[in-house]
């Protein structure tokens, strides 16, 4: 008997008849790690919460069975599930600093659980049980640690504490939502590192959740794909990463970047029904290359292939093999000028310096990717050039000429070649006005441009971003994330920009949706022959985008160079460690004089 | 004051990058309470009292009206109303006479009443005990009642209480005070029943609570005002925390619902109670000045109608100064109150 | 593939979301709220035309209970109720009205100089209001108006200034909050000026959680002129509004209610008017509700 037994399990929105995952059917075994992958939209957190015998506001568990060591979960009444939390099936939340009560010492919030479900053990016992718990997740166990509020600790501690707090009570699966999201890249290793250590010690069971596949693919033994609220493949991870089946998987993997080999990014047409909107038969079709007319009669039941996997898809038997991806050919880089060099810049905030004695040169048809995590300064620097932080010290030259550090101070033409597209889609557009009147802001304002003209340079840059005309008269929020930041990029078009400066644009969206936008600037580059600045923390989407790399640490450059020589090769201590603990689909292989951390 | 009334606020999603900085709110301390936070915040009380004392005194003798024609009335002569001023004192320079009355005030002389020629204190100090346990017998009522009605409706959203509270919550804020009052006069004192005084006829020098009769509809009337703010904020906050991520995370660790209630939702939710309660009270020092007209209750709000009719300067210029010093206090517990509640202003950051 | 398969087919979702003032317009609170404020409105103002009396005659004893003559009876003074209420609303409608439209105008102004100066400014006028802020606010008008004399205008001067600090400090809360986000930002950066960038993109905004205020303020003011009056500091007698009727025939109760309830009733019914389109405003942008503290 499995550990976890899920079937058919359907979660509707409360009130209306439109479900939200339907038909869910998947096994644990004990001791086993599955991956629950899916982009937004997907169910995956519902699926995950319903193992709690939990719904969200709004949501509400329709019907289906869910086994948790032979205890039917959805069956239970109120204080048998509150007994079955916690002991059985317990959760490791998303946001840790949310998750914990602001007003609780770590302490009572460690030992309340163990209060509730066994309450036979003396305080002297519980203590014991704490000190251990947090021991195998390298907490410290004294009572002045204990004594914390959660505000007192950092970002990695909190989750671990929650970790510790899921662990203590040994329950025979743990579920966790994406539980690395918002840590940096050291951090997030260490975090998996304890949990697949935790669970081995302990035989727990994991359903991990999460829309990272490289996260998982060297934790989980096996993998459940996710889509529209179905699962469309379940397998062992190497063999469906290695081969993926289901045509969905095949364009997430074929989208998703890897640090360990330049990838060609592949987007993937249309955008994922919503729950309400999902269409009939399988939902994926209207976006597949292989869908033919019996797809949309009803949606295709599980397929069994060997290897113990199944797929939901008609037509699996007779698509061709997607075995090995060849890795995409490297960019060639174009006769150009340098366009902006920047000379010993020295930034403060008040008396706190971020950015020490920075230098780099920029050409005209490049795209230079700066890489580093938070703090590091990147974005800092990049907000001194484009001028929206003026206290800078050194020099930044912008073709020939310096650039003053005051936006009012440069030139009308500076300001119109010199773009920027910011990282938050929700907030880079203002909400109380149409996608149109945010582009004309700057048509008018340099073009002094009025009626029909206006109107056809909107219709023109929508265009060039591939969203239809229409869209100039919607507002933000009538548009996808995705689709936001295409309107805010044409908003940077519109100007007729020699250099754009991308910070971290891709950070809020889908691995599909950021492999659009990707392939987008890349051919605006070509066509418009555009400097591109792109600012990130992702080493892999580096890999695949920039021709040259800067990284970044503590307000110093510490590395730049060919991309792929970089990301080999890598010469500077900090670069070695960036590069070991970013995850990769397929592992590192050992090379000579490249330490294995 | 610049309160804001949220507990903790929700932790933004760490996908979008690092969290914006919030606005420095400068009524909370950066470094953790302390001593020398709170005798800052006591300092900063003193200095807009004095700057309240200021500001009345000089309107009050600086501006178009005779003192000395409103104690003798239209008959008197020029000569008796020369006499008159400068036994006042008022025809020093107003600069002067500030001076003087500050120094007196800070001797504990605060002046003698133009009316009745008596000190100030004489009838100050019964009118602000009689006041005093209005207020207290308003709070005593209303905030637990608040308390109790906003997370009944919180947990019951949507039900026939939670309708009922706030449709007759609408209609109680919007209407003005004086008219709550003078609608339990009618139904209570005069037209429907005739079961209560409609005006509170307290012999002088009595204790009002054992007078309970005469309290009975001023207390009403305030409670009736304060309670559906004070209540649906309750409420507000309430919904906030039972929906926030902490308390979903209680529940999934299997506790029981009234420890998530009473050890998870209630203290967070309380911090702002705290901040509102003390803020309505500071309000409702505005609101007796009213109350009291329309029961003719002997407090302060009634000696300073009095006052301001009869131009008795030192009885309003230390009336005010009273009130003043009143709504400071109340601010500022609040904000030590919301500070010591909650542990990351008290510990102010990280470690 | 080729772009052309890039092409992001046209949303098939719903039309828009209208407005916030259209979904607050569909909800029946505010439909009723906006049709008993405009019928005391109407009342207020076309009243005199309508009324049986002058408001100034005598048409027999005073309190007599309600009869032919007087459908409402008399009042203190023998004069008929129904006439003396229809008179009297005029003069608190209109300086509620513009008490209400110069402070949360004014309050606008400040709040946002205050948010976008970020200085010694807007410490300087923060600071300031929060000294008006810490005193109980109808003192200070008792204060004003019985020196100075009972002045229409002085008296929307005094209201309208004792909603500055709220209305700022509100409007200075949503300006911070505002220009923080990355559209202000990018228009800082292709040089659009300030001013401009505050009215064009920072106001819309900002303008239904200042309808709230404003709808709200309204009721505030209405209590709060027509408390002076029942004070006596507001409009002087023989003239008559309903704050002041109320204290004045409060005396006959027992002999004829009318002469109270009527202006009872008048001012309640604007009061809740307005509540309900404050309430109904704010709830259709707001999932939960909110209160405003005075």
């Amino acid at each position: 008997m499995s550990c976890v037994e899920v079937s058919q399990l359907r979660v509707e929105l409360s009130g209306v008849r439109a479900d939200i995952v339907d038909d869910v059917s998947f096994e644990i075994e004990h001791g086993e790690i599955v991956a629950l992958v899916g982009e937004s939209g997907s169910g995956k957190s519902t699926i995950g919460n319903a193992l709690l015998g939990f719904a969200r506001r709004g949501a509400r568990i329709a019907s289906g069975r869910v086994e948790i060591d032979g205890l039917s979960v959805l069956e239970l009444g109120p204080p048998a599930l509150r007994r079955a939390r916690g002991r059985t099936v317990a959760y490791i939340p998303q946001d840790p600093s949310a998750a914990l009560n602001p007003a609780l010492r770590i302490g009572r919030q460690l030992e309340e659980g163990l209060e509730r479900h066994n309450p036979q053990l003396s305080g002297a016992q519980r203590g014991e049980a704490i000190a251990a718990g947090l021991s195998e997740v390298d907490l410290p166990n004294g009572r002045e640690f204990l004594r914390r509020y959660p505000h007192q600790l950092s970002g990695g501690q909190q989750q671990r504490i929650a970790i510790a707090m899921a662990f203590l009570l040994r329950p025979s699966v743990i579920v966790l939502d994406e539980p690395t999201t918002g840590l940096d890249v050291t951090t997030q290793r260490r975090v998996i590192e304890t949990v697949r250590q935790l669970c081995e010690r302990h035989g727990t069971s994991a359903l991990y959740v999460t829309h990272d596949l490289s996260v998982v693919a060297n934790l989980a033994d096996r993998i459940l794909v996710a889509y529209a609220g179905r699962i469309v493949e379940t397998g062992p991870i190497d063999a469906v990463f290695a081969e993926p089946a289901h045509p969905y998987t095949r364009r997430l993997l074929a989208a998703l970047p890897d640090v360990g080999s330049r990838r060609g990014l592949e987007p993937i047409p249309g955008r994922a029904p919503a729950p309400r909107a999902r269409p009939s038969g399988c939902a994926f079709r209207e976006r597949c290359e292989f869908a033919i007319g019996a797809c949309a009669t009803a949606p295709p039941a599980p397929v069994e292939l060997p290897g113990g996997r199944s797929v939901r898809c008609l037509r699996v038997h007779e698509l061709p093999s997607s075995a090995g991806l060849s890795p995409a050919p490297a960019r060639a880089i174009p006769a150009q000028d340098t366009i902006l060099i920047v000379r010993d810049l020295i930034a403060s905030y008040g008396q706190h310096r971020v950015l020490h004695d920075v230098r780099f040169a920029l050409g005209s048809h490049e795209c230079l990717a700066l890489v580093g995590e938070s703090g590091s300064g990147k974005t800092t620097l990049a907000r001194s050039i484009v001028g929206l932080l003026s206290s800078w010290q050194g020099e930044i030259v912008y073709a020939g000429g310096p650039l003053a550090p005051q936006v009012r101070a440069r030139s009308s033409l500076i300001r119109r070649e010199l773009q920027y597209v910011f990282q938050n889609p929700y907030s880079s557009l203002n909400p109380r006005r149409t996608i149109g009147d945010a582009l004309s802001l700057p048509i008018e304002h340099f073009f002094h441009l009025r009626g029909r003209a206006r109107r056809e340079r909107i219709a023109g840059a929508l265009e060039r971003v591939s969203l239809p005309a229409a869209y100039a008269d919607r507002y933000p929020d009538q548009l996808s994330g995705g689709e936001r930041q295409r309107a805010a990029i044409a908003r940077a078009l519109v100007c007729q920009p020699r250099v754009l400066i991308c910070d971290e644009v891709t950070s809020a969206l889908d691995v599909s949706v950021q492999a659009a936008i990707v392939k987008l600037l890349h051919e605006l580059q070509l066509e418009q022959g555009l400097a591109l600045l792109f600012v990130t923390h992702d080493l892999a989407l580096v890999r695949s985008i920039a021709q040259r790399v800067i990284v970044m640490h503590a307000g110093r450059i510490v590395e730049t160079g060919e991309t792929d020589a970089v990301l080999t090769q890598p010469s500077h201590e900090y670069t070695h460690r960036l590069l070991a603990d970013t995850p990769r689909l397929v592992p590192a292989p050992t090379e000579p004089g490249v330490p294995v951390s | 004051m610049s309160i804001s009334l949220r507990p903790g606020g929700r932790a933004r999603r760490s996908a979008f990058g690092r969290a914006r900085g919030r606005e420095p709110d400068r009524s909370r301390p950066r470094s953790g309470v302390g001593a020398r936070w709170i005798l800052r915040r006591i300092a900063l009380g003193v200095v807009v009292v004095w700057g309240c004392s200021v500001l009345i005194f000089f309107a009050l003798h600086a501006l178009p009206s005779d003192p000395a024609q409103a104690i003798l009335g239209k008959q008197a002569t020029p000569q008796a109303l020369a006499h008159l001023r400068s036994f006042l004192g008022l025809d020093r320079p107003v600069i002067s006479q500030y001076l003087s009355w500050l120094g007196n005030l800070l001797q504990g002389h605060l002046g003698r009443s133009y009316a009745t020629q008596q000190p100030v204190t004489v009838e100050l100090m019964p009118a602000l005990e009689d006041s005093l346990c209005l207020l207290a017998a308003t709070a005593a009522i209303s905030i637990p009642l608040a308390i109790l009605l906003g997370a009944l409706t919180a947990l019951r959203r949507d039900g026939v209480l939670d309708r009922g509270s706030l449709f007759v919550s609408l209609l109680l804020t919007a209407v003005p005070e004086f008219v709550i009052g003078i609608v339990l006069v009618i139904v209570f004192a005069t037209v429907v029943w005739r079961v209560l005084p409609a005006v509170a006829l307290l012999p002088a020098h009595a204790d009002p609570f054992s007078h309970p009769r005469q309290l009975a509809l001023p207390v009403l009337t305030l409670v009736l005002a304060v309670v559906p703010y004070l209540y649906r904020l309750v409420r507000g906050t309430m919904i906030d925390v039972l929906e926030s991520e902490y308390v979903t995370m209680a529940r999934l660790k299997g506790l029981s619902e009234w420890t998530v209630v009473m050890r998870h939702a209630l203290p967070n939710a309380l911090i702002p109670v705290t901040q509102a309660s003390a803020i309505i009270m500071s309000y409702l020092l505005g609101g007796i000045v009213v109350v009291e007209y329309v029961f003719g209750y002997p407090g302060i709000g009634t000696l300073l109608t009095q006052a301001i009719s009869s131009r008795d300067i030192p009885t309003i210029e230390v009336v005010s100064i009273v009130l003043t010093a009143g709504v400071v206090l109340f601010n500022l517990t609040a904000d030590v109150l919301t500070v010591l509640l909650t542990p990351k202003l008290r510990t102010g950051g990280q470690a | 593939m080729s772009a052309g398969a890039l092409t992001v087919p046209l949303r098939t979702r719903a039309r828009r979301q209208p407005g916030p003032l259209r979904v607050a317009w569909r909800r029946p609170q505010t439909k009723t709220g906006a049709l008993i404020a405009l019928l005391t409105i109407a009342l207020a103002l076309l009243g005199p035309l309508l009324a049986p009396h002058s408001a100034t005659q005598f048409v027999g004893p005073p309190f007599s209970p309600a009869s032919a003559g007087a459908p409402l009876g008399t009042d203190y003074l023998g004069r008929d109720v129904l006439s003396v209420t229809l008179d009297g609303g005029r003069s608190l409608l209109w300086m509620a009205f513009a008490a209400t439209t110069l402070g949360v105008g004014v309050g606008i102004a400040l709040g946002m100089i205050a948010a976008y100066s970020r200085n010694l400014l807007d410490d300087l006028i923060m600071r300031l209001l929060d000294v008006l802020y810490a005193f109980p606010y109808i003192v200070l008008v008792l204060l004003f108006v019985s020196l100075l004399g009972s002045n229409q205008a002085l008296i929307v001067l005094l209201v309208g200034v004792g909603w500055l600090p709220g209305v700022a400090r509100t409007t200075r809360g949503i300006t911070l909050e505002v220009i923080t986000r990355d559209f202000v930002n990018a228009a800082a950066i292709i040089g659009i000026p300030r001013r401009t960038i505050l009215v064009r993109e920072v106001l819309p905004n900002l303008s239904t959680p200042l309808m709230v205020e404003y709808a709200l303020r309204l009721t505030w003011s209405v209590g709060l002129i027509s408390a002076l009056s029942f004070l006596g500091f507001g409009v002087q007698p023989p003239a008559s509004d309903w704050g002041l009727m109320i204290n004045q025939n409060r005396d006959g109760l027992a002999a004829n209610p009318w002469c109270v309830l009527a202006p009872i009733i008048c001012i309640a019914l604007f009061a809740i008017g307005t509540n309900l389109i404050a309430d109904g405003i704010s709830r259709s942008v707001a999932g939960i509700d909110r209160e405003i503290l005075p």
